[in-house]
Order: C-alpha cells, then structure tokens, then sequence
C-alpha cells in the first residue's frame, strides 16, 4: 500500500463512521414517511447529500410539490459550487479527466478533506475518499431501512461526532502555523452562528455568507502577505 | 409515486450541477491572483462555518459530551498530529461520557 493510499484511507475511514449514522437515520426516517426501499436507496444513491436528503422528505410530509422541493435543494446544495470551484484549482492533470465522476462525489467532508492535502490532488486520492464517503451513505441508508435502529442511540450519537473531530484534526496543523487561519475560523464560526440566530436565511445559505464574506476577507491578508514579500 | 422518482431525478441534478460546473469553467484557465487569493481562502471559510456552531448541537442532551471529545481531538491534535487517533479517540471519549452520565 502506498502512503498515499493510507493517507486517503485515513482520512475515509472518519468520513465513513461519520456518514453511517446519519445515513441509518435517514433510511428509518424515509421508512417512517411511506417510501418504499428502492426510493431511499436511489435517494441517497443518486443525489447523495445529506442534510437536503432530509429537508426533501420534511417537505414531502408537508405536501410541498416537486418544483419546490427541487428548488430548495438546490438552495442549500448551491455552496458544492464554492467548494468545487476552490478543489478545480488543486486537481493534477491525470484528475481531471475524471472530473464528471469526481464532481459528483464533492460533499463538505470530502471537500474539507482534499483542500487540506498538500500538492496536487491525485485521483487515486480523491476516489477512495469520495468511495469511503459513498459506501458509508448508501450502506447506511439500506442498513436504516431494513434493520431501524438497530445500534444503540448513544453509539450513533458518538459517532457522528466523528466528522467534527475529523474537521478539527485537519485544521489544527493549519491554525498552528498560522493565526490568520485562527482567525478566519473562529470568524466564520461566529458569523454562521450569528446568521443562524437572526434566522432570514433559507437554510444552507448562512455557509455560502460565511465563505463568501470571510474568504474575501482572508484573500486581501493573502494579497497583502504577496506584496511584502515582494517588497522585502 | 412516479412524482417521488422525478423529485429524486431533480434533487440529483440540482446537487450535482452546481457541483460540477466550476470544474468545467476553471479547470484550464488562467486565474488573477486575487481571485486566487479568495479561493484559497475558501476551506478555511467554509470548515469554520461547518464545525460552528452545529458542534455544540451533536449531543443535544449532553452538550458536555460532545465538547470532551473536540477536547479530545484538541489535545491529541496539537500534540501528535494525526487523523485516525484523533477522530476515533473522540468518539470514544463521547461515547463513555454518554455512557457514564446516563
């Protein structure tokens, strides 16, 4: 095995525990709502998207139709956009051949995962993340269906801690070397904070406001930290 | 329940749209720097927003639980470094909170 199979295994195991739970809750909830086992696996097979996997059933149960549904999702998924846009710069030359199967898989912890790796992001990398990330979602929807809730509430609740902690482990190294990276974090967890207190954003927007306004506060740090250097 | 497949369908597509069309536009051009500036900025921006304040919500009936393991991740984080110990080694520290405290 070589590191960087270890490394993106390391790093896919996490997303993996942290995906099942979630995904368990989703297949039992899809159940409770009437939708039949083939429903739940294709919702989470093909769309692959956590939190508006659950927001469309919570609108199904209110009777939303599906011109609604679909616009809301695409609504709180729209900050992917951001996200790719970002990861598009990082990929090496034999990645993006594969950038159509690659773009589906660009979730928040992969996302997360890949913009923390140094140099050139390789495919081999970015498929078994996104695989791990995958196989976790979609077991764990099958796995909540057909078996309920089969592991024990404070197991499931643990275990999703496993993707903060994982966010927190990437960025600990960062925020190390650098307190701008300190600052831009804690900012952003501030401000998110705030805008889901004041409540008037639809939901999956107060992060597309906390990247937008914090990234285009930490780029004029950057764009300065260019200059001195030029300077000196 | 034909309506819940073309639902499904457009749910797709909206997610993986957005999720591919950067790929498309930027993969092969040039980017002016404060542009770049502003992308690099994006993780940084983004896992901020991402682990706050939904961190202090995974254990909504024991708040105390989830933070001993972000204690944890801290701890083990800036001392050794790492991925695996670190994850793993809070979601043991939550779950034996939740366990004791039950």
């Amino acid at each position: 095995m070589t590191k960087e199979v270890r490394d993106a295994f390391k790093s896919g195991i996490p997303i993996f525990i942290g995906y099942v739970p979630a995904a368990i809750a989703f297949g039992i909830l899809s159940k409770g709502c009437g939708i039949t086992l083939l429903e739940s696996f294709l919702f989470s097979a093909v769309v692959f998207a956590g939190a508006s996997q659950f927001i469309a059933l919570n609108l199904l149960m209110t009777g939303m139709g599906p011109g609604g549904i679909i616009l809301t999702t695409l609504l709180v998924n729209f900050r992917h956009f951001l996200m790719s846009a970002y990861l598009s710069t990082r990929i090496g030359k034999m990645a993006k051949r594969y950038k159509f199967m690659m773009a589906f898989g660009v979730t928040d912890e992969v996302f997360s995962v890949l913009s923390f790796q140094k140099g050139r992001l390789s495919k081999t990398f970015i498929f078994i993340l996104e695989i791990s990330a995958y196989a976790g979602w979609v077991t764990g929807t099958l796995a909540g269906y057909i078996l309920g809730g089969f592991l024990p509430e404070i197991l499931t609740k643990s275990m999703g801690v496993a993707l903060y902690a994982l966010l927190l482990a990437m960025l600990l190294p960062e925020i190390k070397k650098s307190v701008k990276a300190l600052i831009l974090t804690i900012g952003s967890g501030l401000l998110n904070t705030i805008l889901i207190k004041l409540d008037f954003l639809p939901n999956g927007w107060t992060i597309i406001v906390c990247i937008l306004v914090i990234a285009l506060a930490g780029s004029f740090f950057i764009v300065d930290e260019v200059q001195e250097e030029i300077y000196e | 329940m034909n309506n819940l497949i073309l639902i499904i369908l457009g749910m797709a597509a909206v997610t993986y749209i957005p999720r591919l069309l950067p790929f498309l536009l930027l993969s092969n051009k040039q980017i002016p720097k404060r542009v770049d500036a502003f992308l690099k900025c994006i993780p940084v921006a983004a896992i901020g927003a991402l682990i706050i304040p939904g961190v202090f919500s995974a254990t909504p009936d024991m708040p105390m639980a989830a933070a001993s393991g972000m204690a944890f991740t801290i701890i083990i984080g800036l001392w050794r470094g790492g991925i695996i110990i670190p994850v793993l080694g809070s979601v043991a520290v939550t779950y034996l909170v939740l366990f004791f405290a039950a």
